[in-house]
């Protein structure tokens, strides 16, 4: 969890080697037998991505089955709610109103037609919104994009340089310092840091808002910008931990190899070195870790959309779940997963583009 | 020197991971001897007192008391509690499902390895907090099920642990599909063992460290979420105390009482990096080639 909230756990896990234990591995040769790895050449890189999206649509598809189904385990249904609302329903009515709405039929069958509806591109009307519930998503996607585009920007342009610093200064006290600091926004609670940012920049020195964001047209950009400094803050630094220790580890391990001495040692200086053939292939790795990192980060700007009043996609999904809101968190939950997704097949792309030894397991 | 003393000897050389240890060891002494603790104080954790609402520190109540006029020290401690129970149990389900499922898959192969694979790449990929809350948000009624007093703890429990448990998984069908190929496990098999007894004799031991490291790590995680699900009121149900919903309202109150806020949430800081650096000093102890 957490990386920050690093769901996916990111609590401290060890870069690189449990998540990616099994995919496409840099080095398939290594792997334990019984499996058949091919070399696939450049012609192999559409397969392998046309399989990947085929993997993509049947988690979708299993997805939008399981939260259908748990959603309508939620407490209240519809039903119930026109029951609280007017206390003359007889239950004769419900029963007819169950039936209206589709109600008594099997789950699967109001999944099917939930289903096809929505292929068609209808997910169906927001109860608390009044509103498609799609439309409602498109209006909070923009606002969430920025809190996320900005965390991310922030916390790589505090990764990059601590985790390439510390692996310069493996196991002298700088590194040791940055790991701390590492440790520390992996293990703090996102919700506690917001409060404490609060406290401090709001209600102790007065110099930023608290909470909200000002509507479309209310505001201009310099006060639009006030108000995201304490969220992207708050998610970017603890974000920033987990890269950074992935940074640190793939820096760690490209310094080892030994084309790096071979290459120290035909004269080239120290910078050359780092520069031509550590950082190059140090950033592999990094890159799809921060792709492979996107549904933690949603999940981190749910926690802070929430926190600070922030009309993002996270807080709807929020406020759509506890309010009952069906078509509304259903919706969102599928789109959150498949950007999800779609960020994994983008990792999974640029390792296979970055990485020309790469080799893929045939029809994977 | 045996493995165990080497290992023992790595472990003391990580400074963090042994104060981490003893942090948690202190802290769990703390929290399960709350009974003293509140009968020497004359408090206990769910006794409003409207008179003392937002009291500052005093003899009566050691950190002061919360919005109700309850005992916050008494609070931290049951909420310690909780939050290691949560912590413990749900890393301990996870991890045995995990190791189930990994050297069934690692071992047998097959199509139900690939089902398996598939489905860890389904739900690493997915963006777990909003999963998490609709999870918590289900009625356990509908499904049956009794809503006791411990309902809310024992669910929290089940839902981390039903999307904890693929890392471990990962981890043990990497290390069984190794092992599987070594020639002490075609040894055993030409002696004549069968599959279960060479998948717990002789691959389960091979993956134990790194089990053991992966478990721990995800404690930490697990606490965190906990915290937070208590935190948005998915997870532990008032008045039972937890870390997290003990922050649920110190938004509201962090004018009148920001102490309010500070501990809880320190205390949480506090233990999951004690559990992160556990950890650490625990890969390093058990597998020093990393």
């Amino acid at each position: 969890m957490g990386g920050r909230f690093r769901a996916s756990g990111s609590g401290g896990r060890s870069p690189a080697r449990t998540r990616r234990a099994e995919r496409p591995s840099p080095n398939p040769s290594r792997q334990a037998g019984g499996e058949h790895e091919s070399r696939i050449e450049h012609s192999g890189m559409s397969r392998f991505l046309a399989g990947r999206l085929l993997q993509a649509a049947l988690v979708l598809a299993v997805m939008s089955f399981i939260v259908y189904g748990l959603i309508g385990l939620m407490p209240g249904d519809p039903i119930d709610a026109m029951i609280a609302a007017d206390p003359e329903l007889t239950s004769e009515d419900t029963e007819r109103l169950k039936a209206l709405y589709g109600l008594d039929r099997p789950v699967w069958e109001r999944y099917l037609a939930w289903a096809g509806q929505a292929l068609g591109g209808d997910f169906g009307h927001s109860r608390i919104y009044h509103r498609p519930a799609l439309d409602l998503l498109a209006e909070r996607l923009p606002h969430t994009a920025l809190l996320m585009g900005l965390a991310f920007a922030l916390s790589v342009a505090i990764a990059l340089p601590a985790g390439i610093f510390a692996a310069l200064k493996a196991n002298r006290f700088a590194d040791y310092a940055v790991n701390f600091l590492c440790f520390a926004g992996i293990s703090t609670p996102p919700f506690w840091l917001a409060i404490m940012a609060m406290l401090l920049f709001s209600v102790t020195l007065g110099w930023l808002p608290a909470t909200g964001y000002p509507a479309a047209g209310d505001a201009g950009w310099p006060e639009r910008l006030r108000h995201l400094v304490l969220p992207v803050a708050v998610l970017g630094l603890l974000s920033a931990g987990g890269i950074t220790r992935y940074v640190r580890a793939s820096m760690r391990e490209a310094l080892r190899q030994d084309y790096v001495r071979t290459a120290r040692a035909k004269g080239l200086s120290r910078a050359a070195v780092l520069r031509r053939h550590v950082l190059r292939n140090a950033m592999i790795p990094v890159v799809t870790i921060l792709a492979l990192d996107m549904g933690a980060l949603f999940s981190g700007a749910l926690i802070t959309e929430i926190m600070f009043g922030y009309p993002g996609m996270g807080a709807l999904i929020y406020n759509a779940v506890m309010a009952n809101d069906y078509n509304l968190a259903l919706v969102g939950l599928l789109f959150a997963t498949f950007t999800t997704l779609a960020a994994n097949i983008a990792a999974d792309g640029a390792y296979v583009a970055l990485d020309p030894r790469i080799a893929f397991r045939a029809g994977a | 020197m045996s493995p165990a003393a080497l290992a023992w000897l790595r472990f003391r050389r990580h400074k963090a991971g042994l104060a981490g240890a003893v942090f948690l060891l202190l802290l769990a002494a703390a929290a399960w001897s709350a009974p003293l603790i509140e009968a020497a104080f004359g408090v206990d954790a769910e006794s409003v007192d409207l008179f003392s609402r937002y009291a500052p520190p005093s003899a009566a109540h050691p950190l002061g008391a919360d919005d109700l006029g309850r005992d916050l020290l008494a609070r931290l401690l049951r909420g310690g509690q909780v939050s290691l129970s949560v912590g413990l149990a749900a890393a301990f389900i996870a991890a045995l499902i995990g190791t189930g499922l990994g050297l069934l898959a690692g071992y047998r192969g097959g199509a139900f390895d690939t089902a398996l694979m598939r489905l860890t790449d389904g739900v690493i990929a997915l963006p777990l907090l909003p999963l998490l809350i609709v999870l918590a948000a289900v009625d356990p009624a509908k499904l049956g099920l009794d809503d006791g007093t411990d309902a809310s703890l024992f669910r929290v429990i089940a839902i981390v642990a039903l999307v904890g448990w693929t890392t471990v998984a990962r981890l043990v069908r990497a290390a069984a599909l190794a092992a599987r190929a070594q020639d002490y496990v075609r040894a055993a098999r030409a002696l004549g063992a069968g599959s279960g007894r060479i998948a717990l004799r002789h691959i389960l031991p091979n993956v134990a460290s790194p089990l053991l490291v992966a478990t721990t790590l995800s404690i930490g995680n697990i606490i965190l979420f906990e915290s937070v699900l208590s935190f948005l009121g998915l997870g532990i149900q008032p008045p039972a105390a937890s870390w997290g919903n003990m922050l649920a309202h110190a938004q509201e109150t962090i004018w009148q009482a920001p102490y309010l806020a500070v501990w809880p949430g320190l205390l949480i800081f506090a233990t999951v990096i004690a559990f992160n650096f556990l950890g650490d000093a625990l890969q390093d102890a058990l597998d020093p080639r990393s």
